[in-house]
């Protein structure tokens, strides 16, 4: 068989996979958004409803045995998309000892270190340095890694992210810094606090080449994390993407989003994702009402199993509070 | 035993460390080419090589979030600070992901990274520049911190927090780089956690750390001449605190002074003469004193920078006021 016929072979199954991927995390954090109405899950909690492309496309497009991931605090769908168990994650949403954190780290604080996730990292644009720190240790070792370090369009601003871009340019680090611009930092629309309204261009000051991409197109954020981890595995080039995207909801479960309006909304409903990626399949004859529906009732499912998972695990003892402070 | 400075103690820790395990790797300003701004480094470049040996530019937060990053992935970072004072562009690497990125995890990661630069005051040079700033990390749970005070415990004390699995803030000082004192050569640990009795006596305990130690030698030297013998403890850890070192000590002398050249305010030391007054109730007799640094930032002036820290005579003073001489 030919390379060309291989692909198009491996096609509906790659589609299908990347449709399962966002479908899971649409499910999931709509099933968390109610939960956390009903009080079983406190604190901030941010969703990632609308910008499940960017995740799903961009870990799809690489290989977690070696590669690492970084993101901020809405951080569900990442971990998820690199492979944490859906229940885990669920029950560390409700603060419970079988949390892939043992309940200490809640929505904000998700890791999981067996696949390559860290985190789920509270403060603004911090976690960006710790990125650029684990493509060094890739660099360090003679390993074939690249780093994914996903923010947004607010911890673009901060001095982190510009130290940062500093220093994987003069060091050659192996690591893509993957800006999902959702528009709001919070309630702040992005064009009133930034300079310049192409956030791609920010990487120019550093040498450090940037793209807009839609992150509302899986198959595009696929081909261009994929494309990009090339260039940065080995070659030690970082690169600066810049994807455009929208969260359905407000900033956290408190936020009621009246910063913009409905028509915005929709306009960004009528680019959904995951109605994107189906028209394509569709389109292609790889997907039918009847598929799709099995899909959908198979992630529902599997999130209906988590929250059970969550509901009967056992709160961690008091006594565990004093636990994992230190090595 | 062979005599050098704590500044060849600390070299020697780094090197011999770097010697025996490749994932050790220093990084800061000026620590590569300039071979550092106090000369700890010195040499280190050559032998290692820039990608064990790396210079940075001056963004003191993004650096110390490279080390905590490059532990996460199990490498060793020591990372430099030109000074502590600098250190606090990175208070946020240091506090919200150095010290809770273990805790956060439920465990899964380990940090194994020091964190180390002088700190304290210095000489002529004012507010910015000369300041003890031990209690904003001491302060932190998920932190382990240093102050060696002589040659010997700088060597010992850096190769144990190179070893160990936490993140470790390491404080030296600008003034203490010359001071000399005899050190083992090769295998030299000193455990962290573990206060040590400089001095014994039987009257009076003083509990210091880092370079007020020499002030307390002095005291003692002259509390000699009036028939008082004073036992000095030097913390060499202020988290976690060895209590225990402490409250022997006191059961026996009885009475207890605590010297820290840091403002007085929830200070390591006023949190040391909490412990012994409550810990030590039944023993004290006469209450714990606390000789602090001046209440002010510190004046450019040499006279007046020399006022506002702990000295010989204020220990003296401070011992004669628990004694009731």
């Amino acid at each position: 068989m030919t390379a060309a016929a291989t692909i198009a072979q491996q096609r509906p199954a790659f589609l299908a996979g990347l449709l399962r991927q966002m479908l899971r995390i649409r499910r999931f954090e709509e099933k968390a958004a109610q939960l956390y109405g009903l009080r079983k899950i406190g604190g901030f909690c941010h969703l990632y409803i609308g910008q499940e492309a960017v995740a799903a496309g961009a870990i799809a497009a690489i290989d977690l045995s070696k590669d690492y991931v970084f993101t901020a605090y809405r951080d569900h769908g990442h971990a998820l998309a690199c492979g944490a168990e859906a229940g885990a994650v669920m029950a560390e949403l409700f603060g419970k000892a079988t949390g892939c954190c043992k309940g200490k780290g809640g929505s904000m604080h998700l890791f999981d270190v067996a696949h390559h996730f860290f985190g789920g990292n509270g403060i603004v644009g911090a976690h960006v340095p710790l990125a650029a720190g684990a493509a060094l240790a890739i660099k360090y070792r003679r390993l074939n890694g690249v780093v994914l370090c996903f923010f947004g369009d607010g911890a673009i601003h901060q001095g982190t992210f510009h130290e940062t871009l500093n220093l994987a340019k003069i060091w050659n680090l192996p690591i893509l810094f993957i800006c999902e611009n959702n528009q709001y930092g919070m309630g702040t629309f992005y064009k009133r606090v930034s300079a310049v309204e192409d956030l791609s261009l920010l990487g120019a000051s550093y040498d450090i080449p940037g793209r807009q991409i839609n992150g509302m197109d899986v198959l595009e954020v696929y081909r261009e994390v994929a494309s990009a981890a090339a260039h940065a595995r080995g070659n030690g080039l970082p690169m600066l993407l810049e994807a455009r995207t929208y969260r359905y909801r407000g900033h956290s479960m408190s936020d009621p989003a009246r910063y913009r309006t409905k028509e915005e909304l929709e306009t960004y409903r009528q680019q959904d994702p995951i109605l994107m990626l189906r028209t394509v399949m569709e389109r292609e004859g790889v997907l039918d009402q009847r598929t799709m529906n099995q899909l959908d009732e198979q992630c529902k499912q599997e999130v209906e199993r988590a929250v059970e998972f969550a509901e009967k695990s056992p709160q961690p003892a008091l006594e565990q509070r004093f636990e994992d402070v230190y090595a | 035993m062979p005599v050098i400075t704590y500044r060849e103690a600390l070299r020697q820790a780094i090197d011999e460390e770097m010697e025996r395990d490749d994932r050790v790797f220093l990084m800061g300003e000026e620590v590569a080419e300039y071979e550092g701004a106090y000369k700890v480094s010195q040499g280190l470049l050559g032998k290692y090589g820039p990608q064990r040996v790396i210079d940075t530019p001056i963004t003191e937060e993004s650096f110390t979030g490279v080390g905590i990053g490059a532990a996460m992935l199990g490498l060793r970072p020591v990372v430099e600070w030109m000074t502590v004072n600098f250190g606090l562009q990175a208070m946020d690497q240091i506090i919200n992901n150095a010290a809770k990125l273990r805790y956060m995890s439920g465990g899964q990661i380990t940090l194994p990274l020091v964190v180390r630069g002088p700190n304290g005051p210095a000489e002529w040079l004012a507010a910015q520049h000369s300041q003890a700033l031990q209690a904003l990390f001491a302060h932190v749970p998920g932190l382990k911190v240093v102050a060696p005070a002589t040659p010997a415990d700088a060597k010992g004390l850096l190769k144990s927090a190179i070893r160990d699995d936490n993140p470790v803030i390491f404080l030296e000082g600008e003034l203490m780089y010359a001071w000399r004192g005899e050190v083992p050569q090769g295998e030299w640990l000193v455990p962290l956690g573990k206060a040590d009795v400089k001095r014994a006596g039987g009257d009076v305990t003083i509990i210091t750390f880092g370079r007020p130690l020499r002030a307390a030698h002095e005291a003692a030297e002259q509390l000699v001449r009036q028939g008082v013998e004073a036992e000095i403890i030097d913390l060499r850890t202020l988290r976690p605190l060895d209590e225990a070192t402490l409250y022997a000590s006191v059961a026996r002398t009885n009475r207890c002074v605590v010297v820290d050249e840091a403002w007085p305010l929830a200070s390591v030391g006023s949190h040391v003469a909490w412990l012994v007054a409550r810990n030590c109730f039944d023993d004290l007799d006469a209450p714990v004193e606390l000789v602090s640094g001046d209440d002010i930032p510190m004046p450019y002036n040499h006279a007046l920078e020399l006022a506002a820290q702990p000295s010989a005579q204020k220990v003296v003073e401070a011992v004669k006021k628990v004694m009731y001489l």
